[in-house]
């Protein structure tokens, strides 16, 4: 049983990876993923604009009162060591790369070009083995039409593969208004591989206070259709590599997106609820239900159920978009 | 080695010394001294090393007493060892210093020499201090200028080391602690070959050690105690020849040649002043002037005052003088003379009597000048010259200060300037927030550094903690400054806060063609109109150049928010041509990398992009030709205030308290309560404004105001007849207090900090627009003069009957009057609500024990207090002994009124028949346990006082009318009494907890509030034993390695003192009710209040959040141990929270103090937060566990 794959170029033992989420804050937790069986890590996003606030933050209330009063001249000792960027990020890069063998792939958020291409180059240094940009743009602006949107992707993936020798993902939003024609153009603009897609967090209500909160779910089964249709239509017809990600929780999820096309998948929800070792029981029982439907390897499946290979693929188009609701109907 | 030029003030060079010559520090944090051991504690941090390649060992103790016992501990165990104290603090250390001397030992004690509490506290600088200390034993050296204060500070060590006499090196608090000076660096080769190893082994050896035993402290008896205490002769008779050996060895290594009493002036001058300190520095400059003016003048410098050689003082002293003013600053009530005075006197006389004076006898006279970092100017320094001239010199004369009651002042004409007039001088005047001290202190520095120039900065703060106005005074030249004194002729103004043109004449200083510079949003077309027509006067009198900056448009938009620091420096150094404006840039560039670099580049580019961009912004005014304004600066109080308040508070607020003669101060340190009311600052902003329409009418708005700017009240409809077009006014929802009542919320905007509290602690929001609430934040201008009036008629709306309302509830409380009103603490500060609402509470029968502090500080600093009184004229009496004493000052407060009680209570049975036996009955059995007893028994008491009154009139019998009299001046004290003891965590947790231990042992009815902010905030986030682990302060860089100490639980500990812990941001019900059970009482009570504080890092506007956080992650746990409840077979304890709702860290994160050190020692941080997390959980499983015992657990 066979259940190597390859993503980004590197060689892994399974096609399961933990996606980016809060569980790899620490090493002991990477590690712990790497005995549960994943087969690389992608770390949790570090964050610009959270540095920036941080370190505005962090100067401003140290010494926002300074030199006011004739008893305290400052209120705080001074930070001799402050580490005002991703230093500490950084640090679990290189931690996590000497307590484990696999594969450590870390994700970035950037705020400026400058910023991805500086923070890109850190993690490189750090030891990272890939990166994953976690390229996050909410258009609220009214006066930025999609294009400009879709131009700034593109110009951040190319200059992050100018300055970078590791492999480089890109973690997409799904709400382009031509999918295709965005992954395409980041394929050309050098991305080594696509995870389909980033799940944003959406605002709550709280009646009682009324006020507008955060309000982190995990994700669920359901959500790995929108991923599974997009690496179906794209595989086979673009060169970068495909990552699926949302919604993964049992065997059968990792199967489908292996069929559809995908060269890892993602998890991160199921982890969070199971705990890592979930990890090992998705793998025992995918070699399980290889074993019973007779597939000696990953790459014996991958693509089989893409819409290049399936029969009708109109499948994933529109068509079947109507099939359901009249399905419904009957 | 080279030496480097470096730009510091007196602290860090004494410091810098300091720690290169010591193994062991142990301190504590006192005004002006607590920066030498933050020095010293950073780095210790940093790893940097000593002459010896060690890092020095540095600990906080929890006194100063504690300090110095640690020190003779370290030095008695052969460790070089040191501290850094001043006034109060050096007092402590008294006992200590006399063992330290009497066991010949040697340590050099640096003082920033600070005044001590006598009729009021004042933490600037005089001699009192290091005076206090004369009989130690112990050599006294001092420092005139920053660079002696380095250069000293190793010369003392090197003679300690060699005379085996302990030394205090001190220098004048502020004006030499504060003081930035470009100075010569000494370098650790020099400290190497100034400190002789072979003594620092011998000082070893004498350490005590079991490997070679003995025995030092013994008990003696009057058969030897006094021969033991002759030994010591010959070490201080020697100590001064080994001190003027080891300035002549520093001359020699670094060609500054110093003597130990310094003669400087014309060779052959009759007129020679004495003095010591900083102010020689003035008198130098001064004689160097009238020299060259052709008059026969000199001064000597005193260097060592101890141990005082007669000898090398006679031979310094030029053979012609023929009359000596000596100088001190201090002041020995009822002494025959101020002590350097003293000294010199028997100096000539001894020396006279031995026959050895080189010269005829000379006329001496004193005189005081300095106390608390009074001004001592040339003008000054001239008059004494000119006093000096007269056949009868006064003596015992005062100069600096119009004494018009013994009329021992010498006049003075403050016109006459002796200024070098190639030397550049610029006042700014900032807001303690903006930046302004900090961007000035960068300025010094780059010219400091930057050029061959000399230069000097000094800064001066006003003593309110929110809305300060701080001024810098900066001084650059060619020529050495020895300006010991502030800036009164200035080339160069600047006004970074348009506010001030309405409350302070800057330009009054200006001096013919000086520029100023004003920050204001005005355009260059505008501007003109916007100046006040003094200010217009001025700029065209003087022929000024006027030149403006938008700096807070260039800050917002550069995203710097309100700090205008980069913007304003980049001005001034455009203006002033001080260096070529390229290389300005250039430099101000360099500084903030240098500056910000570690705080991120965002700082850093930010920085770079406000200074780019204020060039550009920069613009010269044309002065017009004519005064075209009709307004001017506005009145420090309103002109119908009483007396006292337009002739000595009104004067101290605008700045002219240095005119006030003597005449008109209070003799005693007395001073009228309720004066903040005057003084309308008008700081905020934004204000809050109510909106009646959305408001439940719950209260908490007024409840949370740290400044007592919202009040509310409720009153009836008719009164609403007379109010202002714009009063606002709704039905009063609730009924309990009757029918068709009105309601109002009303903000003092004058008064208001515009913190915005309020607005976060509103609970009604606006259905329809959720970001509005029941009181929102507007801009403060456009509402000042409609505000005013409706605050002046809402004050004239009657208060309710304090009898009938339910006091122990959030609403009803704010219905009575604070008498704590628009104190000086910051802007949002956690502790004022609560000390508020125990002057709402028991306000009117209150007497308060502050302990030194922040309290201590917005509650009785001048000009103005906000400790205020009701329309009947009761209010709290307030006072402040000490720091470590309070607890034990309330106590004594409790033990008068309770004496007074029963002295009247025998009068009362004594003189029963004729008072009647009712009414003496009733008084003597009032219980007075609510609000309805207190006025019954208040309404006794003026029945009780008629009747006194008439039988003193009518009775012909002495001895019944001295009781009746005596009655009388008792009778108050049968009115039941509040004694509150007031203090934060450094006075309950630290230095006062053995006094405050002691009286909650004492079972007397006395409560005790301590305001904890987990560090000390008034002298600058020093560490206490309230600051919980994993929290960031001063001597805890790596976050606090120990949990915070539970004090709550120690009392508990007694079984009959009632203790509460609360947080008002977190639950108010709780708040109230605890304090109203803790009043009721009847013995000792302790609560403990969570008071956010700027020490935390945090946004003060919300913090009630913070509050809300600490609480539900249980970290602040509320409960109240109530000893009554045993009595009634149920359990004291009551837990009022529920925490580990949240993980300590989501709390604790929300929080700088603790973040910070996930970015400095993430690891660290890590390991204390699980450490900080056991504590917040086992603590918090403890009271649970408590709660739910039986009632006898600690029975």
């Amino acid at each position: 049983m066979d259940l190597t794959t390859t993503y980004l170029g590197m060689k892994l033992k399974n096609p399961v990876v933990p996606s980016a989420g809060p569980i790899s804050q620490e090493v002991s937790s990477i590690k712990a993923l790497e005995d549960a069986g994943a087969a690389a890590v992608v770390l949790y996003s570090l964050f610009e604009e959270q540095i920036e606030k941080e370190s505005l933050a962090n100067h401003y209330y140290t010494t926002a009162h300074n030199e006011s009063f004739a008893e305290a001249t400052s209120y705080f000792p001074e930070q001799i060591e402050y580490k005002a960027g991703p230093e500490e990020y950084l640090e679990l890069i290189r931690k996590a790369k000497e307590a484990t063998d696999i594969p450590i792939i870390a994700s970035l958020n950037g705020k400026s070009l400058g910023g991805w291409v500086k923070y890109a180059h850190n993690m490189e240094e750090a030891g990272a083995d890939a990166l994953e940009l976690n390229i996050y743009k909410l258009a609220t602006d009214f006066n930025t039409d999609g294009r400009e949107i879709e131009q700034l992707y593109i110009d951040i993936v190319k200059e992050v593969k100018k300055n970078v020798k590791i492999p480089v993902a890109i973690k997409l939003s799904p709400f382009f208004s031509s999918t295709a024609w965005m992954a395409d153009q980041l394929d050309k603009a050098g991305a080594d591989g696509l995870v389909l897609f980033n799940r944003f967090y959406q605002p709550d209500i709280d009646l009682d206070n009324l006020e507008v909160v955060p309000n982190v779910l995990l994700s669920t089964p359901m959500a790995m259709r929108l991923p599974l249709r997009w690496i179906g239509i794209l595989y086979g017809r673009i060169d970068c590599d495909l990552a699926a990600t949302s919604g993964i929780y049992s065997e059968k999820d990792v199967i489908k997106m292996l069929m559809v096309g995908a060269k890892v998948t993602q998890m991160m929800s199921s982890i969070l609820k199971f705990g890592p070792n979930h990890i090992a029981d998705v793998i025992s029982k995918m070699k399980f239900w290889m074993e019973a439907n007779e597939y000696n390897s990953v790459d014996d499946m991958r693509g089989s159920m893409s819409y290049m290979n399936v029969g009708d693929p109109s499948q994933y188009e529109r068509a079947n978009y109507m099939k359901v609701i009249s399905s419904v109907k009957l | 080695m080279e030496r480097k030029k470096v730009t510091i003030d007196g602290n860090e060079a004494a410091g810098y010394v300091a720690y290169h010559t010591n193994e062991v520090i142990a301190i504590y944090p006192i005004t002006p001294s607590s920066n030498m051991a933050e020095w010293c504690d950073q780095w210790a941090a940093e790893g940097k090393k000593n002459i010896w390649g060690i890092t020095p060992s540095i600990s906080e103790l929890q006194s100063e007493g504690g300090a110095s016992g640690s020190v003779h501990g370290a030095l008695q165990t052969g460790s070089l060892t040191t501290t850094f104290t001043a006034s109060q603090g050096l007092l402590l250390m008294i006992p200590n210093m006399f063992k330290i001397a009497g066991e010949l030992t040697s340590t050099v004690f640096h003082v920033s020499a600070r005044s001590i509490a006598a009729a009021a506290l004042s933490i600037f600088g005089d001699h009192s201090d290091v005076m206090a200390t004369r009989s130690t034993g112990w050599a006294l050296l001092s420092s005139n200028s920053v660079q002696e204060v380095m250069d000293f500070a190793l010369i003392a060590q090197a003679a300690t080391l060699e005379a085996r006499v302990p030394f205090i090196h001190f220098f004048d608090g502020f004006r030499t602690s504060h003081e930035v000076a470009k100075i010569e660096q000494l370098t650790p080769d020099d400290m190497k070959k100034m400190i002789d190893q072979r003594l620092v082994l011998e000082h070893r050896k004498r350490g005590l050690n079991p490997e070679a035993p003995v025995i030092r402290g013994t008990a003696q008896n009057p058969d030897v105690y006094f021969q033991g205490r002759e030994t010591v002769n010959p070490f201080y008779n020697v100590c001064p020849d080994i001190v003027q050996k080891q300035m002549d060895k520093f001359g020699e290594l670094t060609g500054r040649k110093y003597k130990i009493f310094e003669y400087f002036g014309a060779p052959d001058a009759e007129r020679v002043t004495v003095v010591m300190g900083s102010g020689a520095e003035a008198v130098e400059e001064t004689v160097e002037h009238l020299i060259a003016k052709g008059e026969k003048v000199g001064m000597l410098k005193v260097r060592l005052y101890r141990p005082f050689s007669i000898k090398h003082f006679i031979a310094e002293l030029p053979t012609t003088v023929k009359v000596l003013g000596v100088l001190d600053r201090t002041k020995e009530p009822g002494a025959s003379g101020e002590p350097l005075y003293m000294d010199i006197v028997t100096a000539i006389s001894e020396t006279f009597n031995e026959g050895n004076l080189p010269f005829a006898y000379p006329k001496i006279v004193g005189g005081r000048y300095g106390l608390s970092s009074k001004e001592f100017t040339p003008a000054m320094i001239k008059a004494v010259y000119d006093e000096l001239k007269k056949d009868k010199p006064k003596n015992h004369f005062t100069i600096g200060i119009k004494e018009d009651v013994t009329n021992t002042s010498l006049e003075f004409d403050a016109s006459f300037s002796v200024e070098n007039p190639d030397t550049f001088k610029g006042k700014f005047y900032g807001l303690g927030a903006d930046g302004t001290v900090g961007a000035n202190k960068n300025s010094i520095k780059i010219i400091g550094e930057g050029t061959d120039f000399f230069a000097q900065g000094y800064f001066v703060y006003d003593s309110k903690k929110s809305g300060s106005m701080t001024t810098s005074h900066l001084r650059f030249g060619p020529k050495e400054i020895k300006s010991s004194y502030l800036i009164n002729r200035a080339n160069f103004v600047a006004c970074h806060q348009t506010v001030f043109l309405e409350t302070t004449d800057m330009l009054r200083d200006a001096v013919e063609g000086a520029s100023f510079l004003l920050n204001t949003a005005a355009s260059k077309e505008e501007v003109w109109d916007t100046l006040p027509e003094n200010v217009q006067r001025t700029l065209i009198d003087k022929k000024m150049k006027f030149y403006i900056i938008d700096a807070y448009k260039v800050a917002n938009e550069t995203g710097m928010g309100g700090r205008i620091n980069s913007v304003m420096q980049t001005c001034f150094f455009a203006i002033s041509k001080i260096l070529p404006r390229e290389k300005a840039i250039e430099m101000i560039k360099y500084a903030i990398k240098k500056t910000y670099g570690s705080k991120g580049e965002k700082i850093v580019q930010m920085n770079f992009e406000a200074v780019d961009r204020t060039i550009e912004n920069l613009f010269e005014v044309a002065v017009p030709d004519a005064v075209t304004s009709t307004f001017n600066i506005r009145d420090a109080v309103p002109s119908n205030s009483p007396e006292f308040i337009k002739n000595v508070t009104g004067k101290i607020i605008a700045g002219f308290g240095d005119d006030l003669p003597v005449s008109l101060m209070p003799i005693d340190g007395t001073f009228p309560t309720g004066t903040t009311k005057y003084e309308k600052r008008n700081i905020a902003l934004e204000v809050p404004v109510w909106d009646g329409d959305v408001c439940i009418q719950c209260n908490k708005c007024a409840l949370i105001c740290p400044h007592a700017a919202i009040r509310a009240k409720i009153y009836d409809k008719s009164v609403l007849d007379t109010a202002p077009e714009t009063f606002k006014s709704m039905p009063f929802k609730a009924k309990e207090h009757g029918e068709g009542l009105m309601y109002t919320i009303q903000v003092a905007v004058e008064d208001c900090t515009g913190c915005g509290l309020c607005v976060e602690f509103c609970p009604a929001k606006n259905k329809r627009e959720v970001r509005f609430k029941a009181i929102n934040m507007q801009p403060q201008v456009p509402l000042r003069e409609t505000e005013r009036v409706n605050w002046d008629f809402f004050l004239d709306l009657p208060e309710w009957d304090r009898t009938e309302l339910k006091v122990n509830t959030v609403k009803d409380s704010q219905f009575l009057e604070p008498l704590f009103e628009f104190s000086g603490a910051c802007s949002g500060c956690g502790e004022t609500p609560y000390v508020k609402l125990v002057s709402q509470l028991y306000g009117d029968r209150a007497v308060i024990a502050n302990a030194t502090g922040c309290s201590s500080i917005y509650g009785g600093n001048l000009p103005t207090t906000p400790w205020s009184k009701n329309k009947d004229g009761r209010g709290p009496a307030w006072s402040n002994s000490l720091f470590e004493d309070n607890a034990e000052f309330g106590f004594g407060f409790k033990l008068s009124i309770d004496q007074f009680n029963e002295q009247a209570r025998i009068l009362i049975v004594k003189l029963g028949d004729k008072i009647g036996d009712r009414l003496a009955f009733d008084i003597l059995n009032a219980e007075q346990k609510n609000e309805a007893d207190i006025r019954d028994q208040r309404l006794r008491i003026e029945e009780l006082k008629v009747k006194l009154t008439e039988i003193e009139n009518s009775s012909k019998d002495e001895d019944v009318k001295f009781d009746v009299i005596n009655l009388l001046s008792l009778v108050d004290y049968l009115v039941k009494k509040s004694v509150w003891i007031m203090g934060g965590d450094g006075w309950a947790y630290d230095i006062g907890f053995g006094g405050l231990d002691h009286v909650l042992a004492s079972g007397k009815n006395v409560n005790i509030l301590v305001l904890d902010t987990e560090v000390y905030s008034n002298t600058g986030g020093q560490m206490s034993k309230s600051t919980p682990r994993a929290a960031v302060a001063k001597f805890a860089a790596g976050g606090k390695p120990a949990a915070k100490k539970d004090l709550a639980l120690m009392a508990m500990s007694y079984g009959n003192v009632y203790v509460a812990k609360i947080a008002m941001g977190a639950n108010d019900a709780h708040t109230v009710k605890a304090i109203v059970e803790a009043e009721a009482y009847d013995g000792p009570s302790l609560i403990i209040a969570y008071s956010h504080c700027i020490a935390h890092g945090i946004d003060m506007g919300i913090a009630t959040r913070n509050q809300k956080a600490a609480v539900d992650s249980g970290h602040w746990q509320l409960f109240r141990y109530n000893p009554d409840l045993v009595a009634e077979g149920k359990n004291p304890f009551s837990l009022d929270s529920k925490g580990l709702k949240i993980p300590f860290k989501d709390y604790a994160y929300l929080e700088t103090r603790y973040k910070m050190l996930t970015k400095s020692h993430p690891e660290a941080a890590a390991k204390l937060m699980v450490e900080a997390q056991d504590d917040v959980t086992k603590k918090f499983k403890m009271y649970e566990n408590m709660a739910n015992s039986s009632p006898n657990i600690n029975q």
